[in-house]
């Protein structure tokens, strides 16, 4: 038999100015199942909570309904308090009587009316409670971060300072993603290299740390605490134990494409590092450009391999890792050249795009650190940049900013002005957004002392005649088209989501917008997360972004997953969802409709028949208690923990009759 | 508050149920015959809910959820909203009018929406009146009102 105790609370005049809380609390009394009513100036505080907890003992109660604020507000106070006093905190409920009613209504008569309904429905509730236990899962204390650029170091290093083994995936040869191909950073012009390679080399020197470049994410399955993921190692070609990176094969491979770290400015070989500070700094082979294998002949790599760790059987070699979290920080690309076919790019060979320009000024890039005409070697006396190639476009399909571009844009111009004294260095905008510590002092600058000039407008076309290359825009400050003969002419072109970021979030089961960026758990609140739990997000690939504010994220996410792997088990609220495998007839409708993936597909033994069959299982790790899959199951199989439909039948029943209360003056 | 009225509200916890609060929180006056149910998720409404809410003798029903593609949940509110398209359907085939059944997308920061809405379905379900259409063919689930003198001895 159910002891339900009622406890009205005035919240001082919150409540009881237009609530009759003794009418309130006289009412409760004669419920059915309710053993004790009472009210109280304020239950929050600590008289009012030994209230409770005298109460709980003295009428030996099995269940309270605090009718006070919103369960948003309180309820966490009152099941800590049932809590302390023995009782299972699932065991309380609160009528919310005063955001819903003494607050929002003026007539005593209603709202008080009301309140005795509300209270009628909850402690209908509160009957059909079950007592409930927290879930603990335990938690394997490894990391797994996916993207070896600045954004997956930072969070790499920051999570094994902690002690906690992190194993990154780089999809290409090395880390360093796109910082090791920039030359100086805005806005204080510091070598990128010089201060990414030291990051780079502590991470991967670090005993916590293990590497897997040149492989991809497989398969990712199980939930926070407990993933297990399936990495594919690309088949190398090369055994990295055997080799010592002597690089005799690379100088006598006779295959050369085009190489992507310079993109497209210099030619590597077959058999390749990326670039020279490249971590690790042994060489893997195209497996697309190699004679060997396109033609079936050559071998001049293995031949000359002095530690014999050239393999050409080699095979992709899956790998399996169990880790508590992921941190997502894959970057970005750049857009697709032949999107601006008016702007030439691809096909004009002095039209080039900022990455490029970056490789040219980069002294270990393909020129040396020498700006020059990729069409003849010369030195260009003007050279035009274009700002917002793609970003800001809605005819592009990229309606965003790119946020980067006004700020490496005026750091190009300003580093082609030091480089090339006489030159010339005109930028086209719509705006220059420089918002950022030090950003608009730098825009200034560039323009102030390096005389850089601002030509406020879009460019319409750029082409070329007689070799020469002519950039038509408007310059809409003085109202005129203006032509541009252009030596060379550099393209910000938009940042957009990493290729194959859609892939990577269906198999990571995180959401994705529809330019393919990650998306976070709350704009605002929850930045660093995504919805799936466990899962998190750090730099380009979230949205565009500079390096500072990929930094910031790697850590804010570096933090979290400290934060998630500071304990050995997890505790989850237990209000999920549950099957009862004697009525599930493995329809499976409610794995169609779970979002988070938490629907398994088990065999089960029917205690009493000995039968088995197969059954939808709930995985309370997995299940968030959104209770989505409840109106799908056909055979009512599922019922979801704390709003059970036994529960809700009990608020929806209590609806029997209004009340009206009577006032006796 | 007419004295025959009542609305049942089925409001999800992130969004609807605390723009309500909210309404509470910044005192916006509204008028007091919704009841209010707190689901995890407009997702978790079980269409029988609805139905079993007019059994038991509400003159209308409002559910509320997080605005499409905001759901707390991902995409509760999704199927939701294929859900009540279904049940508005529903409704009008066993003879509830359609004016009594309401589908509000209230974020937790319009509290001021919420009032709205909940004085709008008040004063259309009063022009309609009671609820009586089952009347001849189901015994009154509802029973008399029940009269409750102050608290004040």
């Amino acid at each position: 038999m159910a002891r339900i105790g009622v406890f009205v609370c005035w919240c001082g005049s919150n409540i009881a100015s237009t609530v009759d809380v003794k009418a309130v609390a006289k009412a409760a009394a004669s419920f059915p199942g309710v053993a004790h009513a009472t009210d109280y100036k304020y239950m929050c505080s600590d008289p009012g909570q030994n209230l409770i907890r005298e109460t709980i003992e003295s009428e030996h109660l099995t269940g309270l309904v605090v009718a006070a604020c919103s369960p948003r507000m309180h309820e966490p106070t009152f099941r800590r308090l049932a809590l302390e006093t023995g009782m299972n905190p699932y065991l309380v409920e609160m009528a919310n009587i005063r955001e819903h009613c003494s607050w929002v209504h003026e007539d005593k008569g209603e709202a008080t009316a009301k309140a005795i309904e509300t209270v009628r429905m909850l402690v209908e509730k509160v009957k059909r409670n079950s007592p409930l236990e927290e879930i603990r899962v335990p938690v394997t204390k490894k990391a797994l971060v996916i993207g070896g650029g600045v954004a997956g170091i930072q969070a790499g290093l920051d999570i094994v300072t902690a002690g906690i083994p992190v194993i990154m995936v780089e999809r290409s040869p090395s880390i360093g993603g796109h910082m090791a191909q920039l030359d100086e950073t805005f806005p204080t012009l510091d070598c990128s290299q010089c201060i990414l390679t030291p990051k780079m080399v502590e991470l991967s020197q670090h005993r916590l740390v293990t590497l897997h470049t040149f492989s991809e994410i497989d398969e990712v399955s199980g939930f926070v605490g407990n993933f297990k993921v399936k990495i594919r190692k690309k088949a190398r070609t090369v055994d990295h134990d055997k080799c010592t990176g002597c690089g005799i094969c690379m100088e006598k491979c006779p295959a050369k494409v085009s190489s992507e770290f310079d993109r497209g400015l210099s030619d590597r070989k077959a058999i390749y590092v990326p670039f020279p500070q490249a971590i690790p700094n042994k060489p893997v082979i195209d497996r697309s450009s190699c004679i060997w294998f396109t033609k079936g002949r050559c071998g001049v790599c293995k031949k000359l391999c002095p530690a014999e760790a050239i393999d050409f059987e080699e095979k992709d070699v899956i790998v399996e890792e169990q880790v508590g979290a992921i941190v997502v920080a894959t970057g970005y690309d750049l857009i697709d050249r032949g999107l601006y076919g008016e702007y030439g790019h691809g096909k004009i060979k002095d039209v080039i795009d900022g990455l490029q320009f970056e490789r040219m000024l980069s002294a270990s890039g393909p020129t040396g650190g020498k700006i020059v005409r990729p069409s003849d070697g010369a030195t260009p006396k003007t050279v035009v940049f274009v700002q917002c190639v793609g970003s800001r476009d809605d005819s592009k399909g990229i309606p965003y900013c790119s946020r980067i571009c006004c700020m490496y844009t005026a750091k190009h111009a300003m580093l082609y002005k030091h480089r090339v004294k006489d030159g010339k260095a005109y930028i086209f905008y719509i705006d220059v957004r420089a918002g950022g510590k030090g950003y608009e002092e730098f825009v200034k600058r560039a323009v102030d002392e390096d005389r850089v000039v601002y030509l406020r407008g879009r460019v319409s076309r750029i082409f070329e005649k007689n070799g020469t290359v002519f950039v038509k825009g408007s310059d809409t400050l003085s109202g005129q088209q203006v032509e541009i003969r252009a030596d060379l002419v550099v393209l910000a072109t938009a940042v957009t989501s990493s290729h194959g970021s859609r892939e990577l979030a269906q198999r990571l089961r995180i959401g994705f917008d529809q330019y393919g960026f990650f998306t976070e758990a709350h704009p605002k609140l929850r930045p660093v997360e995504t919805t799936t739990p466990g899962i998190y997000l750090a730099g380009a690939c979230q949205a565009p972004k500079d390096i500072p504010d990929t930094v910031s994220q790697a850590s804010a996410a570096a933090s979290k997953v400290i934060g998630l792997l500071s304990s050995d088990e997890l505790i989850r609220e237990p209000l999920v969802a549950r099957v009862d495998e004697k009525v599930c007839i493995a329809c499976f409708m409610c794995e169609s409709t779970c979002p988070y993936g938490a629907i398994e597909h088990v065999t089960w033994k029917d205690p009493e028949t000995r039968k088995e069959k197969e059954v939808a299982r709930v995985n309370p790790g997995i299940c968030e208690g959104c209770g989505a899959c409840l109106p799908v199951c056909r055979p009512k199989a599922l019922d979801l923990m704390g709003f059970s439909d036994e529960q809700i039948y009990g608020e929806i029943n209590a609806l029997s009759d209004l009340v009206k209360v009577i006032h006796d003056e | 508050m007419s004295d025959r009225l009542r609305i049942v509200g089925f409001l999800c916890n992130w969004c609807s149920y605390a723009g309500a609060d909210l309404a509470g929180t910044t005192r916006l006056k509204h008028r007091a015959e919704v009841r209010i149910v707190r689901v995890p998720c407009s997702g978790r409404i079980d269409p029988v809910f609805i139905l079993k809410a007019y059994e038991r003798g509400a003159d209308a029903v409002i559910v509320g959820g997080c605005h499409p593609g905001d759901c707390h949940y991902v995409s509760g509110n999704l199927n939701a909203r294929r859900r009540f398209l279904v049940i508005r359907k529903l409704l009008e085939f066993i003879g509830i009018e359609p004016d009594r059944f309401e589908v509000t997308w209230c974020s937790a920061a319009e509290g001021e929406k919420w009032a709205k809405v909940v004085n709008e379905v008040c004063d259309r379900v009063e022009a309609l009146g009671p609820f009586e259409a089952y009347k001849a063919i189901t015994p009154p689930v509802r029973g008399p009102v029940k009269e409750v003198t102050t608290g004040e001895e």
